[in-house]
C-alpha cells in the first residue's frame, strides 16, 4: 500500500453528507486520508487555503509549519472538531466531512493531552471502548498499557503522573480504538528535550508496530524529520512542499522550505544553461549547479547551499576545478559546538554566509578575521526562483 | 513551648531548633484568638444553651422561670405532634432543590462556557437580587401569584385551566418561593466547578466516540459533582429551615418546621418544645448531609 490508488468520484458522492455514514468505497477496509480543495475561513482570516493532500494508508505523515500556518486547523478538520468552509475530507474514498467527531474512525492525541482528571489511567484508556458492552476491555487496556510501558500505573489519576507518562496515556487512549487515522497535535511540545527525543523513537516504534496512519502536527523540523515518512511543509494555509524528509532537505523548492527545514545560504545570481549543467553568475564568480536540483534553469535565481555542504579553504590554496569556489570571504564569527564548528563568513558584497565544519581534526579551525574561500560540489547547490522573499521561514523554528 | 510541641518530629530532625522557633512563633495562635472567641460566644454557647433548653421542664414559663430537668419526653412529644410538619419541610426543601438544580445547571453551564463577554454581566444578574431584601423579594412573589395578578388571570383564561385557579397560599407557591430565593446558592457553586473544567475535555470525549449526551454524563457531570453537592446542600439546608416563604406564600396547612419553631418560641412561649424541634432538625440535617456526601463520593469536599 505505498502508492495511492486513484478513486472514482461518483456522481452520488454528495449523498454522504449530512451525518449518515457512506458506504466504504470498493470494498477496501481502510485507505488513504484525502483532503480535497479544503478551505477554512474564520471570519475574513483564511486559515487553510484550498488544500489538497493525500496521506497514504499506514504512513507516518508530518504536517510541519510555524504557529498559525493552519496545520492544527487542518488536523481539527480531519478530527471533525472544525468544519471545512469548502472542500471535502475523505477517508478510504468516502466523504467524512459531514460526520460528527464521535462518528469518525479517527482519534486524536491532544496537545494538552486532555486526560479526564476524574478517571484513573485505566478508565481513561478504556473510555473509547466503553461505548459498547465489550467483555475483554480489561485485557485490551492491559495490552495497551503494556505497549506504552505503563502497566503499573492503571489505578493512578492523571494528576499523579509526569508529563511524559501523561503523554503516553493520551497515546494509549487514542490507539486502543484502532482508529484508521491517528492524529497527533504537537504531542511532544510540553516535554523537555531529552524526554522528547526518547518519545520520538517510542512513537516511531509504536507506529511501526500498529501500522496505523499517523498524522503528526509539529513546528519542530527535527521532530518531523526524525519520525515521518512524508513531510508536508505548510505556510500561510498552503502546503509549500511535500515529500520524504531527505528529499525536502536536499531539494527544497521554495525559500521558505530552504530556511524552515534546516538552514540555507541563498545567493542571488543570473542562471544560464551550459550543456548538462547550469551556470550561475554570482557577484562576478561563475558557479555551477545541476538541473535535477533546480526549480528554474535560467534568468534571475537564488542559489542555495546548506552550511554543512560548504568547506573552507585558504585563499591561497590551489583551485580544484571540480568544486564551486567563492572567494574573498573573511571569518567574522566562530562558534565551537563540539561535533562541529560553525563559522559566519562575510563576503565582499556584505552578505554573511554560514559554514558548518565537522571537527574531524584534519586541520586546525580558522580564527576570526582569517581570509578564506568557500567551496562546495556543484550537485550540492539548489536553484530557486528569485521572486521570493529570501528570508521566508528563517528564524521561525522555535527549537 | 506549646507551639513547638505541635511540630512533627521529622521537621525537628532536619532543621536546626533555632530556625524552627523563628518560623513557628506564637503569632499564628494569637491570630486565631478572635475567631475562636467569636465561635465560642456565638456558636458553642448558643448550641449548648439550645440543647439545655430542649430539656427544660415543659411546665416552665417566662413568668415562673425555666428548670433544666433532663426532661427527654420533650423530644418524643415534639416528634409525635410535629412529625408530619418535619416531613413536609423536607419534602418542600427537596422539591425546591430539584427545581434549583434543573434551572441552575443549564444557567451555570451557559455562564461558564457559552456566555463569552456576557459572562460577568450574567454573574452579576445572578447575584443582583441580593441587593434587595429577602422579605421584599418574597413579598413580590405574593403580588405576582395573587388571585388578581397577571399570572393567575392569564392562566385562568386558558381553556384547560379551571377558572377558580389559585396559586397563592398553595404548596406550589411555597416551593416556587423557596426555589427562587435559593437559586443563586445553587448556581454559584455549579458555576465555580464548571468553570474549572477544561472544555477541551469535551472535545476529547467526542473524539473518543462519546455522543454529546454521553460526553455530558461521563465527563461534564462527574466533574461538576463537587458543585452539585455544594449547591444542593446550600439550597436544601436553608430551605428546610426557612419560615419566610411559607409565612408569606403558604397557608396554615403548608406550615413548615421553621414556622412552627418560630411560633412556639415567640407566640406560645413553649421554649422546651421549640428547642427540642430545633435540635432534632439540626441532628437530622447533619446526618442527611453525612450520608449524602458519602454517597456522592465527594468526601474531599468536606
Amino acid at each position: 500500500m505505498t502508492t495511492a490508488p486513484i478513486r472514482e468520484t461518483h456522481g452520488g458522492d454528495m449523498t454522504g453528507r449530512g451525518g449518515e455514514k457512506p458506504e466504504p468505497g470498493g470494498g477496501q477496509q481502510a485507505g488513504d486520508l484525502e483532503l480535497r480543495n479544503v478551505t477554512k475561513r474564520f471570519g475574513s482570516f483564511v486559515a487553510v487555503d484550498d488544500l489538497d493532500l493525500t496521506v497514504p494508508h499506514g504512513s507516518f505523515f508530518a504536517l510541519l509549519g510555524a504557529s498559525g500556518c493552519g496545520k492544527t486547523t487542518t488536523l481539527r478538520m480531519v478530527a471533525g472538531l472544525e468544519r471545512p468552509t469548502q472542500g471535502q475530507v475523505l477517508l478510504g474514498g468516502s466523504d467524512i466531512s459531514g460526520l460528527k467527531p464521535y462518528k469518525r474512525p479517527v482519534n486524536t492525541v491532544f496537545q494538552s493531552y486532555a486526560l479526564f482528571p476524574h478517571l484513573t489511567v485505566f478508565e481513561n484508556v478504556a473510555f473509547g471502548l466503553r461505548r459498547t458492552k465489550g467483555s475483554d476491555i480489561s485485557r485490551k487496556v492491559g495490552e495497551m498499557l503494556e505497549l506504552v510501558q505503563l502497566q503499573e500505573y492503571g489505578q493512578r489519576r492523571p494528576a499523579q503522573l509526569s508529563g511524559g507518562q501523561q503523554q503516553r496515556v493520551a497515546l494509549a487512549r487514542a490507539l486502543i480504538n484502532r482508529p484508521q487515522v491517528l492524529l497527533l497535535d504537537e504531542p511532544l511540545g510540553a516535554l523537555d528535550l531529552k524526554l522528547r527525543r526518547a518519545m520520538q523513537i517510542e512513537l516511531k516504534r509504536i507506529q511501526t508496530e500498529v501500522r496505523i496512519t499517523f498524522v503528526h502536527v509539529t513546528h519542530d523540523q527535527e521532530e518531523a524529520m526524525t519520525m515521518a515518512d512524508t513531510i508536508a511543509v505548510m505556510n500561510a494555509g498552503v502546503v509549500e512542499q511535500m515529500g520524504h524528509p531527505a528529499e525536502l532537505y536536499e531539494h527544497p523548492r521554495t525559500t521558505f522550505v530552504a530556511n524552515f527545514l534546516g538552514q540555507s545560504n541563498l545567493l542571488e545570481g543570473q542562471a544560464r544553461s551550459a550543456g548538462a549543467e547550469i551556470e550561475v553568475d554570482v557577484q562576478g564568480a561563475t558557479l555551477r549547479a545541476v538541473p535535477e536540483r533546480s526549480s528554474v534553469g535560467s534568468g534571475p535565481v537564488r542559489l542555495g547551499v546548506r552550511p554543512e555542504k560548504v568547506s573552507l579553504v585558504d585563499s591561497s590554496a590551489p583551485v580544484d576545478g571540480q568544486l564551486n569556489r567563492l572567494g574573498g570571504g573573511v571569518v567574522t564569527d566562530v562558534s565551537f559546538v563540539g561535533v562541529s564548528t560553525q563559522y559566519l563568513v562575510r563576503m565582499p558584497w556584505g552578505q554573511e554566509l554560514m559554514v558548518f565544519e565537522q571537527n574531524t581534526g584534519q586541520r586546525p579551525s580558522y580564527a576570526g578575521g582569517s581570509s578564506v574561500d568557500l567551496c562546495w560540489r556543484p550537485e550540492h547547490a539548489f536553484l530557486l526562483d528569485a521572486g521570493q522573499d529570501a528570508k521566508a521561514g528563517a528564524g521561525l523554528d522555535a527549537v | 513551648m506549646t507551639a513547638l510541641g505541635h511540630l512533627p518530629t521529622p521537621a525537628n530532625t532536619v532543621a536546626p531548633e533555632r530556625d524552627e522557633g523563628h518560623r513557628r512563633g506564637p503569632a499564628g495562635y494569637l491570630l486565631m484568638i478572635p475567631g475562636t472567641v467569636w465561635l465560642a460566644l456565638f456558636f458553642v454557647l448558643p448550641t449548648v444553651t439550645l440543647a439545655a433548653s430542649s430539656l427544660y421542664d415543659p411546665s416552665g414559663s417566662l413568668l415562673n422561670g425555666y428548670q433544666m430537668t433532663w426532661h427527654w419526653q420533650n423530644y418524643t412529644e415534639a416528634l409525635r405532634e410535629y412529625a408530619p410538619i418535619f416531613l413536609r419541610s423536607f419534602l418542600y426543601a427537596f422539591a425546591a432543590t430539584v427545581v434549583c438544580l434543573l434551572l441552575g445547571f443549564p444557567l451555570a453551564y451557559a455562564i461558564a462556557f457559552k456566555a463569552g463577554r456576557w459572562k460577568n454581566l450574567m454573574l452579576v444578574a445572578v447575584i443582583a437580587p441580593f441587593f434587595t431584601s429577602f422579605l421584599v423579594r418574597t413579598l413580590s412573589w405574593k403580588f405576582l401569584l395573587s388571585d388578581n395578578g397577571f399570572i393567575v388571570q392569564t392562566l385562568s383564561s386558558l381553556p384547560a385551566v379551571p377558572d377558580d385557579l389559585r396559586l397563592l397560599a398553595t404548596p406550589f407557591a411555597v416551593i416556587t418561593g423557596l426555589a427562587y430565593n435559593f437559586l443563586p446558592f445553587m448556581v454559584l457553586p455549579l458555576y465555580a466547578s464548571l468553570e474549572k473544567m477544561d472544555p477541551r475535555l469535551l472535545e476529547a470525549a467526542g473524539d473518543l466516540y462519546a455522543s454529546p449526551v454521553n460526553g455530558f454524563l461521563r465527563v461534564t457531570l462527574p466533574l461538576a459533582m463537587p458543585g452539585v453537592v455544594a449547591g444542593t446542600l446550600l439550597t436544601f439546608i436553608p430551605a428546610a429551615g426557612d419560615f419566610i416563604n411559607d409565612e408569606l406564600l403558604g397557608n396554615p396547612r403548608t406550615r413548615m418546621i421553621g414556622n412552627t419553631i418560630q411560633q412556639l418560641f415567640l407566640q406560645a412561649g413553649d421554649v422546651a418544645t421549640a428547642s427540642a424541634l430545633s435540635v432534632t432538625m439540626m441532628v437530622v440535617i447533619v446526618l442527611m448531609v453525612l450520608v449524602y456526601v458519602r454517597k456522592a463520593g465527594t468526601e474531599d469536599l468536606v
